[in-house]
Order: structure tokens, then sequence, then C-alpha cells
């Protein structure tokens, strides 16, 4: 088991340098264990540190191709592009910022989905990518992500979606952004209501309105050890409270804790564990 | 306990040039016996009152409709319901961990309509507030509110929300008791309670805590309220790396009214009286009134069985995207 203890400062720095996945160069330090570790040897190892377990970011394509059978993912809706309804300026341009963050992570938006086989079992499957502005919701995650919803409910596939959020609804978009929790939470409701199995994948990290929508809502929850999952940022909560936050607070060991995660897996065991859950309740 | 007497709240400083005219009527209305020039100048600063009233409050910017909207003399849900119904029978406890008393449930009688009410109350002095934190439900609150809806759907009562919160409680216990799962659970279970819903923001409308009773066949925004995705502050720290920089996020993020009904996510803004809901808690309270009366009325006219569909239909069109590969891209 993993020995590192992620307290509330190594997170935000995990957060914070984990924005590229793993760190340029062949050496990178791991954040749980603050050990050198070879970079090729963590990309090998699922992005795990060898030494501590811990688990680092994935970078969205990477993590299809570690969690789907191979050649198998057949990706939707990839021409929906955001928009910048509000002509949204904070330091930057929001247009500018799309450009950039484009162009750094070669993705159009934090959203991909689609379909794919896992262990040779059909499903829609989803992901948000937390290299993308923090993985954040504007219209095209809450578009894209509802018709992979709506696309299960017709073809009768399990879904699952993995979350990888920590900036919850996506403020350059504005009340359009708050609105795709509704939008894509009505979806899950039909799908639920028309008997489909959704298994929902929480990494690191899943916060604010992802966590308060879409993330929250499977049939069954899977964690990631370790992840920091919760409503309000730490921050947030420690400077509302004014006194020191319980150890491990939101992270998935909590939640599970409290009743609000059904398993957590480790990534070596992803693909088996969700396979296995399709098995007792797909149909 | 003798009772308190309030002292009177600052005017805002956009609202400075209107209390001088008032205070000056005042003192020209106690003059024992007006001459008619007294008379002429009393009708002259009553007309020029009502002047700058429509002009300032015509024109204020998203970062001083905050402050409208969070003025301590803005009529609050326990003013509302004094003052809309006819009749309020409160129902308490959300039957798993306590009463919030954050939200506050019950039937009520608005006109001849039976109604169940679900509102925010904020609290208008400091008792008030601390018995309703500042507005700001637990996840018992958004479990309560969804319990008591379920209970209007399954007797056919139309439902109405009032949204007055900065947010949802950001803290240890809300965290511990799942604040993003019952927040999750409310945005699903509401998109298909088959009764109308009639959902209005008549100050604050803080981000998830505000939609997670804000999902609705109608919904409409006081004209001085807002509702955002993000407090101006929160978006400050995180966008600008502090919050003094609030005034530019709350511009920045188009959240008044105005905006809102531009961009087709809300259905009304409810007028507010002139200088807004604090100035007149009567008048805002008629008109709200009648929004309510005639939202309802036309949401009847709706066959039952269409009612749910149409709210997907209607949350389902939200978004503004791009549908492009434009050639030579390499994305």
């Amino acid at each position: 088991m993993a020995t590192a203890k992620p307290d509330l400062e190594s997170w935000q720095e995990s957060t914070g340098k984990a924005k590229r996945g793993v760190p340029e160069g062949l050496w990178i330090r791991c954040q749980g264990c603050r050990s050198t570790v070879y970079r090729r040897s963590v990309e090998e190892n699922l992005f795990i540190c060898p030494e501590c377990d811990h688990h680092f970011i994935v970078p969205g394509q990477i993590r299809i191709q570690q969690l789907l059978d191979p050649d198998s993912f057949e990706e939707w809706f990839a021409d929906l592009r955001p928009a910048d309804p509000l002509g949204f300026v904070d330091k930057m341009p929001y247009a500018e910022r799309l450009k950039a963050e484009a162009k750094r992570t070669g993705m159009s938006e934090a959203c991909v989905a689609g379909r794919g086989y896992m262990r040779g079992r059909p499903l829609v499957f989803a992901l948000t990518d937390s290299n993308f502005i923090m993985g954040s919701m504007g219209s095209v995650v809450g578009e894209k992500l509802t018709r992979a919803v709506e696309a299960a409910t017709e073809k009768k596939l399990p879904l699952v979606i993995l979350s990888g959020s920590g900036g919850g609804a996506r403020m350059h978009e504005g009340i359009y952004s708050l609105m795709q929790m509704a939008k894509v939470s009505a979806a899950l409701g039909r799908f639920h209501d028309a008997g489909g199995l959704y298994i929902s994948v929480l990494t690191h990290p899943t916060m604010g309105g992802v966590a308060a929508s879409f993330a929250s809502l499977g049939d069954l929850t899977l964690a990631e050890p370790k992840a920091l999952i919760g409503f309000a940022g730490p921050r947030v909560v420690q400077a509302t409270v004014n006194e020191k936050l319980p150890p491990g607070f939101q992270t998935s060991e909590f939640l599970l804790k409290h009743g609000f995660v059904d398993r957590i897996v480790h990534r070596h065991d992803l693909r088996s564990e969700i396979a296995r859950i399709i098995d007792y309740c797909g149909r | 306990m003798a009772p308190r007497k309030k002292p009177p709240t600052p005017p805002l400083s956009f609202e400075k040039p209107i209390f001088e005219l008032e205070a000056r009527l005042g003192e020209l209305e106690a003059q024992p016996d007006p001459t008619p020039a007294t008379r002429d100048a009393i009708r002259n600063i009553r007309v020029e009152i009502t002047r700058m009233r429509r002009e300032i409050f015509m024109g204020l910017d998203a970062a001083e409709t905050v402050l409208v909207a969070r003025h301590p003399d803005r009529p609050q849900v326990l003013d509302y319901i004094e003052l809309i119904f006819d009749e309020f029978v409160e129902l308490h406890g959300d039957r798993a961990y306590r009463d919030d008393r954050s939200i506050k449930t019950g039937f009520a009688k608005l006109g001849e309509e039976k109604i169940l009410f679900v509102g925010q109350h904020k609290g208008r002095n400091l008792d008030e507030r601390t018995e309703y934190n500042y507005g700001m439900a637990h996840p018992e609150g958004y479990r309560k509110a969804l319990g008591k809806m379920e209970i209007a759907a399954r007797y056919g009562l139309p439902i109405v929300c009032f949204i007055d919160t900065p947010g949802a409680f950001p803290g240890i216990g809300a965290e511990e008791r799942g604040q993003a799962y019952q927040i999750a659970l409310n945005l699903r279970e509401m998109a298909r309670l088959n009764t109308p819903i009639v959902v209005v923001v008549i100050g604050e409308g803080g981000s998830g805590g505000a939609l997670g009773i804000g999902i609705g066949d109608h919904i409409a925004v006081m004209q001085f309220a807002y509702y955002s995705v993000i407090s101006p502050e929160g978006c400050a720290g995180i966008l600008w790396k502090h919050a003094r920089h609030k005034d530019k996020a709350a511009r920045a993020l188009r959240f008044t009214s105005k905006d809102l009904l531009e961009f087709g996510v809300i259905d009304e803004v409810i007028p507010e009286p002139l200088g807004g809901a604090h100035r007149d808690h009567r008048a805002a309270a008629t008109v709200l009134k009648g929004s309510l009366v005639a939202a309802i009325r036309e949401l009847k006219l709706i066959p039952r069985d269409q009612l749910v569909d149409r709210r997907y239909d209607k949350f389902r069109r939200m978004g503004v995207f791009e549908k492009t590969i434009k050639e030579g891209e390499t994305v």
C-alpha cells in the first residue's frame, strides 16, 4: 500500500505541478514521497510512482490507452469547439486561453467521449482531463457528456465516466457552465430511468460543479487512491471554518469512510474492476 | 427582552444623492405652514427623486448590482412568506440528520393555489443569520428540500423555490455528509419531478448551492438579483489571485438579470420597485406574487405527461459552442 500521506499542502503542490501530467525531463520528483524517479519508469507503470505508489495525473489520451482495449476507442463529438459567449477577459482573454491550452495539451477541450471496449465489453466512455483548464466544465464538456449519456441510453450500453476536474464548473463561461451541471444530471436521470448502468470513476482531483453533478451520480462509484474529491476547495473550507482540517480531508479514503464511494481501486486494477462490475450489473 | 430599534442602514455609495434629496424633502415637508414656493419645491424634489432613482438604478453595473442583491434591508424569504402567502405550514427535517434551517420548506397558499414552498433565508439580523447560517445550506438542507418536493409531486402541488444564498456551505461537516452528492442528486431528481416548478432568484444566486433547488419549468430572476457560477470574490481570488479584484470579476461574469435574460438562460426578469426591493418590500412582493401566479397558471396548462420532457428540453438546449473543424487545424 501507499506510504505517502497527502496533506493539504502536498495536494496543492501536486495539482499545481501535475498540470502537464508528469513534468518534463528524464528524472522527476514524486509529489508523494519526494524521491527522484526515472520518468519512464513512472510512465511505464501507468503513471504511478514505483517507489511510493503515488498516482500521477494521467493525460486523457493515455488514460484511454490504459483502460480500453487497444484501438477500440471511437471518439465521438470531436468536432465540438468551445465558444466565448461572455467575451470573458481575466488576465488574458478566454479565447486566447483556449488557444494556448489547446496548443499546450493537444486537446480541443477538457472532455473526450466515445465508444470503446473494456476487456471485450462494449461501453460508452468519457473522461474529463484536468490538464485542460483544470478539467473544468463549460458548454462543450457538458454537451459532450450529455450526448454520451444519451447515446448510452439509446444504445443500451454501460456508461463509464472518469472525472479529473479540479476546476468544477468553468468560470469563463459563466452561467452556461452552471447550467451544464443541470443538463448532464438530467440526462443521467433519463439513463437511470431506462435502467442503464453508470460507473463513475473519481480521480485526482474532482471538485466543485463536476463533483456536484455527474461525478457523484454513478450507480457505482470507484475512486483512485488518495484523490482529492469534494465540493468546496480545501482552502475555502479552511478559510470558512477557521480550524485545522482533519487528516486526509476530502481524499478518496475520507469519502469511502463517510459512505460516498463504493470502492477505492488501484490504477493497476481499474480495468478489471470495471469489467467485473459490468459483468455483475450490465445487460 | 426589550425590543431593539434597528439603526438605519447607511446608503450604498450610489444611493447617496437620492438620500440627500430625500432628507431635503423631509425637511421641507416638516415645515408647519408651507408657502406656495415651498410646495413647488416639494413637488420638484419629488419629481427629481423619481428621475434620479430611475437613472441611477437603470445604470447599475454588475458590481453595484451585487451590493443591491446583498443589501441588508432587502426582503428575504421570511418577509416574502408574510407578504405573498395567505398561509404557510412549515415542514421540517430531512429524515436522516437534522432540520437545516437555511432552507425553509412548507405548504403555502398563493391566492387560490395550494403550493409547496422551498426557500433559502439568509437572516435579517445577527440572531437570524446565526440560526439560518447566512442562507448557506448543508447537505441535509438539500435533502429536506428534495424530500418535500417529492411529496408535492406525489400530490400534484406546484412547487415554488426562492433562491437567496451566497452558496452551499463550505464546511467540514458539509463535506463529510456529501454536499456534492446531495446537490447532484437534487439536480437529477428535480429534473424529473412531475409537477410544475417555478424558481425565482430573489437575491443571491450562488452557484451550485443555488442550482441545488433551482431546476424548474419557469426560471425568474429579480431585477437586481444575480445568479452566477461563482461569487465575484471567489472568481477574483482564482483568476486575478486576489479578492480585491471582485468588481472586475463581477463585470466579467455577466450575471445580472439583464444578461441572463439575453443569454436565454432565464425566462423572466421580475421588475423591482424604483430604487430596489429594499426600499419597498410590499411593492416588491406584489409584483413577485403576480409573476408567480401567472407562471403557475401557464404551467398548469401544459399536459402533465409533457411537463418533464419540456423541462428536459429546456436545460438540454443550454450552452454555447461551435461545431467546426477548420481546415488545416492540428488539434
